[in-house]
Formats: structure tokens, C-alpha cells, sequence
């Protein structure tokens, strides 16, 4: 079983103190802390082993890019996926990005159907609906019920030989939800639609089978599973790296180069132009290496449990609206919620004195929001270093933010 | 625990001259997308003076509280005054205002300042 404290110990910024209190620290979902082992691979790569790969002669360059590339081999067994397949990117932003623009080079045009959800983060929306803009095709959002559930029947109706794509988040960083990615798999490719996941709230959590999701590419974060800003991946299928054309362009991407024209380099280089984050992709291995000693199914059972215990907490409390769905079964981990009649700054700003940071605010997911008939909300997230007793604090300082504006 | 000054908690809970006139001379209105806080303000003005002053919106307590004290403010001040309103004045009759704040209360003075912009 795992030693809480001694997790604990492992974080050195938990040792910080806020307004003379300890730090609690609930919003993970949007970045998660860092371990020592993460920040000790970043610094040791820049005192020690520090060259570019991929391009140098010299033993520093070699040791260099195999540390890189060790670094994919590592991340790709943590999902289960083959490392040629998996591109280095800056971030789960940047690989959505990515695939959109692939994804319509090579498969939309005029009149076909691109499909999100009503609770996409905009980094799943946004480059969909340029792409649409850009091809002149229909972009089309899955519906959610009330408890934040995508309406598959509605999904079902959606589906025609023109959708050529499918891009939903595997867990939402606002509702929570747990989507049935292979259920929608299933159903997208049985009109020849290509699936794209935005793992970058799942990947941190739990154990991901990239083969067992049966999607076509699958995009999240280093910074948010325990691992440095600046590095993010995109895992897509070996036939559609093949066939994608490069999303940037440069040095480190090439075959072979003229004055007027260039050939590529094999994936996954081909989608890593120039330098790449290499550093931050050890750092992230390191991350990964970290989450595997725990294991992913600890980290999950404990992210639920303090999903459970914050659940039960705010549904106890009258003047709290909770959004998503009630079980922390179908759940990741995190709650949005607002106090009636408060504006989430306010609570989290009051809850801030003491030492507790909440998310406040849209969480960059605005049409979820005006969806929900909400300006903003309040969001607690976890990960594997927050215990009970701080998820009674937050709760019991809730109480008197509510005492305090009400 | 407040971080927020007493007078702060007393104009959100109470907000003053809160509402709308009937024919207001001038009309500001100011909103925070970020946070959808909102703030419109009204004025009466008669020689050269603020006669009557109204303020309406939605959103954080420091906005609203920063609004309904703005009003009094303002009330009765000669447009000279009004026009040459700074932030610091504001922020010290809240009380001050926590740093990670100040766009909040500084809300309904750009409310105040595009009303304004009409007499120029």
C-alpha cells in the first residue's frame, strides 16, 4: 500500500506555507505538483547530460537523444502503445492542434461533419472549429443530459458517411464525466470516422490502453500527471502518422532538403520540428516512472476515495450545487461546484486565506458553462499527494466562506 | 477570516442606490468576461453636479461592493470631481483590496470612466 506522508514528502513545494498554513493544494486539474525525482531528471539533464538531440556526433549528443528517446519508450508503455507512435508535443494543446489540422488535411472537405461534445475544454474545440471554418464543413456538439452525461442516442442520430471525425474528452475538468470512448469508437468507426481523445485529465489518473480505447489518437500533458510544463504528447495510429503531412516544418523533421522543395523524416521525427522539449521529456519519463511505482490503480482508487469524501461533503450542504454526474464512480477526480448566490472568486479567494487553492473561474470551458447556465465555477481537483484531513479543511472552511458572504 | 474589510461585506450585503433611474443623462456599463461580473452605472447630472446616481450588475462581492460605494462616491460630487476620481481613492475607501483582486474593484470605475466619455 502507499505511505501517504512519505508521498508527501516527495513534493517539496507542500512544504510551503500560505498566510501561516499549511498549503492544500486542490487544483491538480489544472497543474499538478511536481515530485523531487521529476525536478532532480530536469536539473540533473541540464548540469550533467545537457546536448541537442539527434544531431550531434559527440558521446554528450548521443547520451543526449538516448535519454529522449528512452523517454518516448517509456511514456509509450505507460499507455500502451508502440513509441514510434507517440510525438513529443508542447502540450495536449498543441498535439489537438496538431491532429485537427492533420485530420483535415486528409480527411475533410466541404460539407463533411466534424463532431465534439457540449463539454469539450477549448483545446478540443477550438482547433475543430477553424478546422470546419477552414474546410467549409459542418461542426456539430454532442448533446450532455443533466447529470453531464453525453447523450449517445443523440451521438447515434449524429452519425452519417460525411462525419469524418470524432473528437471528445476522455474526462471532463469540469463535470467530471468518464466518457465510453470505446462505445463511441465503436459507433464513429462504423461510419469510418476517425476518433481523437483528449486524455489530459485521464492520463494523470488512470491506466490508459490505447489499443483497449480502440481511438485513432489520443492527446495529453506532462504538467498535469506529475511531470514539467512545455512537454505534452500525441499518440496517434502508425497508418495516420504515415499519411498526415507535418504540422510544423523545419529542421529535425527531414529526409532530405532542396532550395525548392523537402522530404520528411519517418514519424514520429516527422512531427518534432526543431529542438524538441528534451529535457522536459525526461522530466516526464521521470514523472511516469514515478506514477508506475505507485501504480495507476492506486492513484485512481485514491483520487476516488477524496472524490467520495468531497461529494458526500458538498451534497450535505444545502446551499451547494454540485455539477456532474453524483457518483465518484463515474467520475475523475475533481467537483465542480458554487455556493448559492457566490461568486466562485470570491470563495476562492476567501478559501485562499487559508491556505487552500480551488479553481475559480470557466476552467476554459465556456460553452459547458453557458450550457450549465453558469458564468463560472468553483472546482476542486486531486491527485495523489492530498489526503482526508485536507478535504475536510476545504470543507469545513466552505462552511465559513458561506457564514462570511451569505 | 475575511480578507475583505468590513465595509466591503456591508455594501454587498447592502448594496446602495441600487437599481435603475428613469432617465438617466449618462450610462457606463463595464463587464469581466473572465468572471462575468458586470457592472452599469447611471447618472443624473444637473449644473455640472451628479444629482442622483444608480447602479445595477452581477457578480463578485469586491465588484458589487465596489459599485454601491462608488455611488456614494460620486453623489452629489461636481463632474470636475467625479472626472478626476482616481483608483487609489476607491481602493482605500474599501478598505484596500487583496492584489489578486484589484481588477474586481476597479470594475465599476471603468463603468464610471465610459460614462463619462459621452461629455467629452
Amino acid at each position: 500500500m502507499m505511505d501517504l506522508a512519505q508521498i508527501r514528502g516527495d513534493f517539496p513545494v507542500l512544504k510551503r506555507l500560505e498566510n501561516g498554513k499549511p498549503l492544500i493544494y486542490l487544483d491538480s486539474a489544472s497543474t499538478s505538483q511536481k515530485p523531487h525525482s521529476v525536478i532532480l531528471a530536469e536539473s540533473r539533464f541540464y548540469q550533467e547530460q545537457n546536448a541537442n538531440v539527434r544531431r550531434g556526433i559527440y558521446l554528450l549528443a548521443y547520451e543526449a537523444t538516448e535519454l529522449y528517446e528512452a523517454a518516448r519508450r517509456r511514456v509509450a508503455t505507460f499507455i500502451g502503445a508502440r513509441s514510434e507512435e507517440v510525438v513529443f508535443t508542447r502540450g495536449t494543446t498543441e498535439a489537438l492542434n496538431l491532429a485537427a489540422w492533420a485530420v483535415g488535411e486528409t480527411r475533410v472537405s466541404p460539407g463533411d461533419r466534424i463532431l465534439v461534445t457540449e463539454m469539450e475544454h477549448h483545446a478540443n474545440l477550438i482547433p475543430w472549429q477553424e478546422l470546419a471554418r477552414r474546410k467549409r464543413a459542418e461542426l456539430l456538439a454532442i448533446p450532455i443530459s443533466e447529470e453531464g452525461h453525453l447523450d449517445l442516442a443523440a451521438f447515434r442520430k449524429m452519425l452519417t458517411s460525411r462525419t469524418k471525425v470524432v473528437a471528445v474528452t476522455h474526462v471532463s475538468n469540469v463535470l467530471g464525466t468518464v466518457n465510453p470512448i470505446s462505445d463511441i469508437v465503436e459507433e464513429a468507426h462504423g461510419v469510418g470516422a476517425v476518433v481523437v481523445v483528449d486524455a489530459a485529465q485521464s492520463a494523470p489518473h488512470m491506466s490508459l490502453r490505447v489499443t483497449e480505447l480502440g481511438c485513432d489518437a489520443l492527446a495529453f500533458s506532462g504538467h498535469k500527471m506529475l511531470g514539467p510544463t512545455g512537454i505534452g504528447v500525441l499518440w496517434a495510429k502508425s497508418e495516420l502518422l504515415e499519411a498526415w503531412p507535418p504540422f510544423l516544418t523545419g529542421g529535425e523533421m527531414i529526409r532530405e532538403v532542396w532550395l525548392d522543395r523537402a522530404t520528411w523524416a519517418d514519424p514520429p521525427a516527422k512531427f518534432e520540428a526543431g529542438t524538441p522539449p528534451i529535457a522536459q521529456a525526461i522530466g516526464l519519463a521521470a514523472a511516469v516512472e514515478y506514477l508506475e511505482r505507485i501504480g495507476m490503480d492506486v492513484v485512481q482508487t485514491h483520487g476516488r476515495e477524496l472524490t467520495t469524501l468531497a461529494l458526500a461533503g458538498l451534497q450535505s450542504r444545502p446551499h451547494v450545487e454540485i455539477y456532474g454526474p453524483k457518483k465518484a464512480e463515474e467520475r475523475g477526480a475533481l467537483v465542480a461546484f458554487n455556493l448559492r448566490g457566490l461568486h466562485p472568486h470570491d470563495v476562492a479567494t476567501l478559501l485562499d486565506q487559508e491556505g487552500i487553492c480551488i479553481r475559480a473561474g470557466h476552467h476554459c470551458a465556456q460553452p459547458l458553462h453557458r450550457r450549465l447556465g453558469l458564468a463560472a465555477s468553483c472546482r476542486a481537483s486531486f491527485h495523489i499527494y492530498n489526503t482526508r484531513e485536507e478535504v475536510e479543511a476545504f470543507l469545513e472552511a466552505l462552511d465559513r466562506v458561506w457564514e462570511a458572504l451569505r | 477570516m475575511s480578507p475583505y474589510e468590513e465595509i466591503i461585506l456591508d455594501h454587498w450585503k447592502n448594496p446602495r442606490n441600487k437599481g435603475r433611474l428613469a432617465a438617466p443623462d449618462l450610462v457606463g456599463m463595464e463587464v469581466n468576461p473572465l468572471c462575468g461580473d458586470a457592472v452599469r452605472l447611471e447618472l443624473k447630472v444637473a449644473q455640472g453636479k451628479v444629482t442622483d446616481v444608480r447602479f445595477d450588475g452581477q457578480g463578485c462581492a469586491i465588484s458589487q461592493a465596489a459599485a454601491s460605494l462608488l455611488t456614494e462616491l460620486i453623489q452629489g460630487k461636481s463632474l470636475a470631481e467625479v472626472q478626476t476620481l482616481e483608483e487609489k481613492e476607491l481602493l482605500s475607501a474599501l478598505g484596500g483590496v487583496i492584489q489578486t483582486r484589484l481588477n474586481c474593484a476597479l470594475l465599476p470605475l471603468r463603468a464610471l470612466r465610459k460614462a463619462l466619455q459621452k461629455l467629452s
